[in-house]
């Protein structure tokens, strides 16, 4: 028997390659091509009035110079809103090369193209840009002010204000027994993956066809971008991802102007170029997350249950606005967690700045929400002198009631419902793996020992494997090798192990037989991309379905070889045998050569197979109809809506009475992604996003100064944590399966970022008995609140 | 985030160096471990025309104990004084302030001297040659200087040496008899700068009682400032007086604020940190090992 691999804690097969430093990353490749820097602005708002390249074309080594009036035909128009929506009343986005205007610090103004990197700069350093400035919108507080604006024909600096609701929420709350209000904030972070950008592309100029390599999030995506932005027929060009270090949402945006300038500039040159973005370029012209401020109003009762909520918040969305409304949408709908709310309101205005715009980051917007939340559950709990785990236990959604329907309308323009998930139960696993009840003794021990401690939680939901759509394909060579794909791109979450424990599972082939490829446009068209942790769900879902169809194709070739029904077969360790008949048995390698009555005998597969095969009828044409040549399959899974994870945390933390020093103790997890594939993968997953959790808690901030120049744009200043930051992580599992997908899967590649914030600063509220409404939280900043409340 | 060019030399000998040096002048930076250097390189803040390599001049790659102190050679890397026995006999603040410098990667490439020369108002090594005492020799083709510890920090980023010159050596001073030592520092994270930190000596006498007590601050002046905190001893001699030291030190520091900390934060942890290095540099004071064994 093949043992099930579902469900199985496999070691991830490509880390062999990626540990031993054999990955093959963006720049690996292309050591022939010529290489582009950019002249950024350095105004955070500034009108652009003269550019002079005289001095730097006297640079040995310099390719080409090009501005924004070189870029020819759709290249000079704007690039893409990529998700509109009708309340993105004023929606903005950037030209590749910046026109006449600068609005963040980091723009692109000017490319330069040279024989490597090394010159690219020395000529960067010689172009000399006029600028004249213009006041700068730096901020959520100057953005609502709107003393400037960012762009003219924006009043009010607000590229759109969304309001949803469900039930009258202020009367309910003007009619509940208690009200309270709370303003809370978060600050900007940023997705910081290892590996920054980049794009490698090359123009045949015979086959007229280009060939890109990006480290992107959506290879299928950027390959329509380049095409319609160049003016070529999509099947001349295809997109393919190398290795890529991380993505963590910031490559899901596309296409980033150099994603067509690289490509644009290889077709004109008719020469390779390159372009890899280097840690400042990443700081100040990739994307940003984050920032935002919210008004809390919260009506409950006696036993703090919820009546009525209202929230309004501020969105800074930076310069532009490519990627629409995503991230404050997500806020506004995964706020509510695992609660019910009584009546809702939420209104957001999103809001320009003169800084590098905001595209979703792992979380995406329910960082935000889920502080705001969990806040508000701390603060009730408090008002009304609750246990912190009571109070969120009677709010929560019952088993019972699910499918849960919020009356709103998510992300992805469906209604907001819950499939599935069990709180309470949840709930009771964290509280006893943490030590929830003994708390107060440990609190005690530790003060008579001179130490401060504290406890907190956060709850949260995650609307996961967001639609439309994804496909895969699954082919099983003549040698007995099954060959995967699927069109999204992998940034190192073990999506070929995950993949491949499916198909070996489905089609019943061993594990090291399979090889998984994605986000290779040559391979597979249709795709949407790695983001809002839909790989599992989407793409899992898709290869299970079409290693099924390959598996009834299979079945059907070999009962006729076997001369059996195909309800008495079974495919085991990669042969078709008969149940019961121990030697009646073919391997699926032959069965892939039967598919094919093109059957010149190159290699041992083809020969032996030749001993099965039936007798041709001449009347019959060699491929019947509807057949095709090929043990091969394709199919799409299309879910009818997203599918909703949960999880909750624990946080014990440990304050200096003294330094104001911030240390975590503890870090419990409670994690119900339904079904669990590899739990291997899951826990990395939740590892890797419990360390951002804590970084978006402790450490990160993009640091603004009020002229739009970011201050803090290197590692050395921009604090991500060390492994020694990050505390032991303890995690327990519940798997609750989702309804609406074959597997019962839910996403899990997000889940460990979101309740950081909330976790901990609940933690700090604990152990000082100060209200924490604002994160992250430096030492200096604790010392900062202490001092005001001893004034 | 690359460099400009530049034109790399690789003498073998310190006169080779010194020649070096002398020729190109402004134009030329010496390059030792490369890890504060190449950073700024790279990001196009520091431009040199030369860069003189002195990573392969045998003579320069010493750590030496002798009855005055520890002398470090120009290329002896962090990593190497920190863990070398002898030194650590000599002076125990100079392992008990490298383990706080940067991580242990950064340690095996970068040096102490170059750390000195660097003058990094928030790094570990000066603020222990401050306080230690000793002295840093530089040579050039007009011959050798011997510039004493309180004069080598000059301000920020800036020390005595002169375009021309290559720092050969520093020399710690051993403390004396009965004294012990501390390095007590807050940083954001494990291994950054710090926010601030106080390297304490404290020296008693034979009956454990202190006699005199010094610390040296990083990241609260634009040198690591060193202060005399004798005063601030209780009449016992066992303890500090925190509101005295307190004084002592706000009379010297002058913190500033960052985008990691307001300056009244530093100053407060002056304080803190202060109290606590002095407290246990005294439990690390005590009779010498030949009073130990009479
Ligand atoms: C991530 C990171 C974290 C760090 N954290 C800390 C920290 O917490 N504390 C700390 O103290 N340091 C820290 N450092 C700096 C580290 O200690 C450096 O190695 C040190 O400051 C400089 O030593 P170096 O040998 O690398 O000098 P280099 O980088 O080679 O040179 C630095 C400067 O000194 C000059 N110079 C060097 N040697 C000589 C010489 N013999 N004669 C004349 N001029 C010379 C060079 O010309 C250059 O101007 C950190 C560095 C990094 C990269």
């Amino acid at each position: 028997m093949t043992t099930k691999l579902f469900g199985a804690r496999i070691r991830r097969s490509e880390d062999p390659r990626l540990v031993t430093g054999n990955g093959r990353y963006l720049d690996d490749l292309g050591h022939d091509a010529y290489e582009v820097a950019f002249v950024r602005s350095p105004h955070a708002h500034a009108r652009i009035l003269d550019i002079d390249v005289s001095e730097g074309v006297e640079v040995d080594g310099l390719v080409a110079i090009y501005t924004y009036q070189d870029l020819d035909g759709r290249m000079g128009e704007p690039l893409p809103l990529l998700i509109p929506h009708p309340t993105l009343t004023h929606g903005r986005t950037q030209h590749a090369l910046a026109r006449d205007e600068v609005n963040y610090v980091g723009e692109a103004v000017v490319m330069v193209v040279a024989v490597d990197r090394y010159v690219a700069e020395d000529v960067v350093g010689r172009v000399r840009v006029d600028y004249e400035p213009l006041p700068a919108v730096v901020g959520i507080d100057a953005a609502r002010a709107a003393a400037d604006l960012v762009h003219p024909d924006v009043p009010g600096n607000a590229a759109a204000v969304m309001v949803q609701e469900s039930g009258d929420a202020e009367a309910a709350i003007d009619a509940a027994p208690h009200v309270l209000e709370l303003d809370l904030s978060i600050e900007r972070s940023a997705s910081m993956p290892m590996e920054g950008k980049g794009v490698l592309a090359r123009w045949d100029s015979d086959d007229e066809s280009l060939l890109v390599h990006t480290s992107t999030q959506t290879s299928t995506s950027v390959r329509q971008a380049v095409a319609a932005k160049l003016g070529l027929p999509v099947d001349r060009v295809e997109v393919v991802t190398p290795d890529v270090g991380g993505g963590f949402g910031v490559k899901i945006v596309h296409p980033w102007p150099e994603e067509v300038l690289v490509p644009w500039a290889a077709v004109r040159l008719g020469h390779p170029v390159k372009w890899t973005e280097d840690r400042r370029e990443h700081f100040v012209s990739s994307a940003h997350e984050r920032a935002q401020q919210h008004h809390v109003r919260v009506g409950y009762d006696d036993e703090g249950r919820l009546h009525g909520l209202s929230v309004r918040f501020w969105h800074d969305n930076g310069a532009y606005t490519p990627y629409g409304l995503i991230v404050p949408i997500i806020t506004s709908t995964q706020l509510l967690g695992p609660y019910k709310p009584g009546a809702y309101r939420v209104e957001f205005t999103s809001l320009y700045t003169n800084t590098v715009i905001v595209t979703p980051y792992r979380g995406a917007g329910r960082p935000q929400g889920c502080f705001v939340m969990e806040r508000t559950m701390d603060a009730i709990a408090d008002a009304l002198g609750l246990d912190r785990a009571e109070v969120r236990l009677r709010n929560f959604i019952r088993p019972d009631e699910m499918p849960y329907d919020h009356g709103l309308i998510f992300q992805d323009g469906r209604p907001l419902v819950y499939d599935s998930g069990d709180f309470p139960a949840s709930l009771d696993k964290l509280t006893k793996l943490v030590g929830w009840d003994d708390f107060e003794a440990y609190r005690a021990q530790a003060r008579s020992e001179g130490r401060r401690v504290g406890i907190g939680l956060a709850c949260y939901v995650e609307g996961t494997g967001v639609g439309p759509y994804e496909g895969g394909h699954v082919r099983v060579e003549t040698d007995g090798t099954v060959v995967v794909s699927t069109g999204l791109t992998t940034q190192g979450q073990g999506h070929q192990t995950m993949l491949a424990q499916i198909v070996a599972d489905e089609l019943g082939v061993p594990f090291d037989r399979i090889r998984v490829t994605t986000g290779d446009t040559r391979r597979f068209k249709y795709a949407v991309g790695t983001f809002a942790s839909r790989t599992a769900v989407m793409s899992g879902s898709a290869v299970a379905l079409t290693a099924r169809k390959v598996r009834e194709k299979a079945l059907r070739i070999a009962a006729q070889a076997l001369e059996a029904s195909v309800d008495d077969l079974d495919i085991v360790d990669g042969h078709v045998e008969v149940k019961g008949s121990p030697g009646a048995t073919i391997d699926l390698g032959a069965v892939a050569v039967l598919s094919n009555p093109l059957r010149y005998a190159f290699d041992e597969a083809a020969a032996r197979a030749t001993q099965f095969a039936t007798p041709a009828d001449p009347d019959t044409p060699p491929v019947a109809p509807g057949e095709a040549p090929g043990l091969e399959g394709t199919d799409f899974y299309s879910p009818p809506r997203s599918t909703f994870a949960n999880g909750m945390h624990a946080v014990v933390v440990e304050t200096d009475p003294d330094t104001a020093d911030i240390k975590i103790l503890r870090y419990c997890v409670v994690h119900d992604c339904g079904t669990i594939i590899n739990p291997m993968i899951v826990e990395g997953q939740v590892h890797g996003g419990v360390a951002q959790g804590v970084g978006g808690a402790l450490y990160e901030r993009m640091e603004y100064g009020p002229d739009g120049q970011l201050l803090n744009a290197s590692f050395m200043d921009f604090l991500m944590p060390y492994a020694s930051e990050v505390p032991e992580i303890e995690i327990d599992h519940l798997e609750t399966p989702s309804p609406l997908n074959p597997l019962g899967v839910k996403g899990a590649g997000e889940a460990g970022v979101i309740p950081g914030s909330a976790a901990i600063a609940s933690a700090i509220e604990d152990a000082e008995g100060i209200p924490i409404r604002s994160m992250p939280i430096s030492p200096s900043e604790l010392f900062d609140l202490r001092s005001r409340r001893s004034v | 985030m690359k460099p400009s060019p530049f034109s790399y030399h690789r003498p073998r000998t310190v006169e080779e160096a010194v020649e070096l040096l002398g020729a190109l002048g402004e134009e030329g930076k010496v390059l030792a471990g490369g890890q504060s250097l190449v950073p700024l390189m790279s990001m196009r803040l520091a431009a040199p025309a030369h860069l003189v390599d002195v990573n392969h001049i045998p003579e320069l790659d010493t750590v030496a104990v002798t009855a005055a102190g520890v002398r470090v050679g120009a290329t002896a890397r962090h990593a190497r004084v920190e863990k070398d026995a002898a030194a650590y006999d000599a002076a125990p603040l100079l392992r008990q302030g490298l383990v706080n410098v940067a991580h242990p990667t950064i340690r095996n490439r970068g040096t102490t001297v170059g750390s000195l020369v660097h003058a990094d108002p928030s790094a570990e090594m000066p603020a222990v040659l401050a306080l230690l005492g000793g002295s840093v020799e530089l040579r050039s083709t007009a011959g050798s200087r011997e510039v004493a510890a309180a004069d080598f920090f000059v301000g920020p980023m800036e020390s005595a040496l002169r375009p021309g010159e290559l720092a050969v050596a520093a020399t710690f001073h051993r403390p004396p008899p009965r004294s012990g030592s501390a390095f007590v520092e807050l940083a954001r994270r494990h291994g950054d700068y710090a926010l601030c930190g106080v390297a304490a000596l404290v020296t008693t006498d034979h009956d454990g009682a202190v006699t005199t007590a010094r610390v040296a601050l990083i990241s609260v002046g634009p040198v690591p400032v060193v202060v005399d905190v004798g005063a601030a001893v209780h009449g016992t001699g066992t303890a500090f007086d925190t509101e005295r030291l307190a004084g002592l030190l706000d009379a010297a520091i002058d913190p500033e604020a960052d985008i990691h900390a307001t300056a009244e934060y530093r100053r407060h942890l002056a304080h803190v940190l202060a109290a606590r290095a002095l407290t246990e540099a005294h439990e690390h004071a005590g009779p010498t090992r030949d009073e130990r064994a009479s």
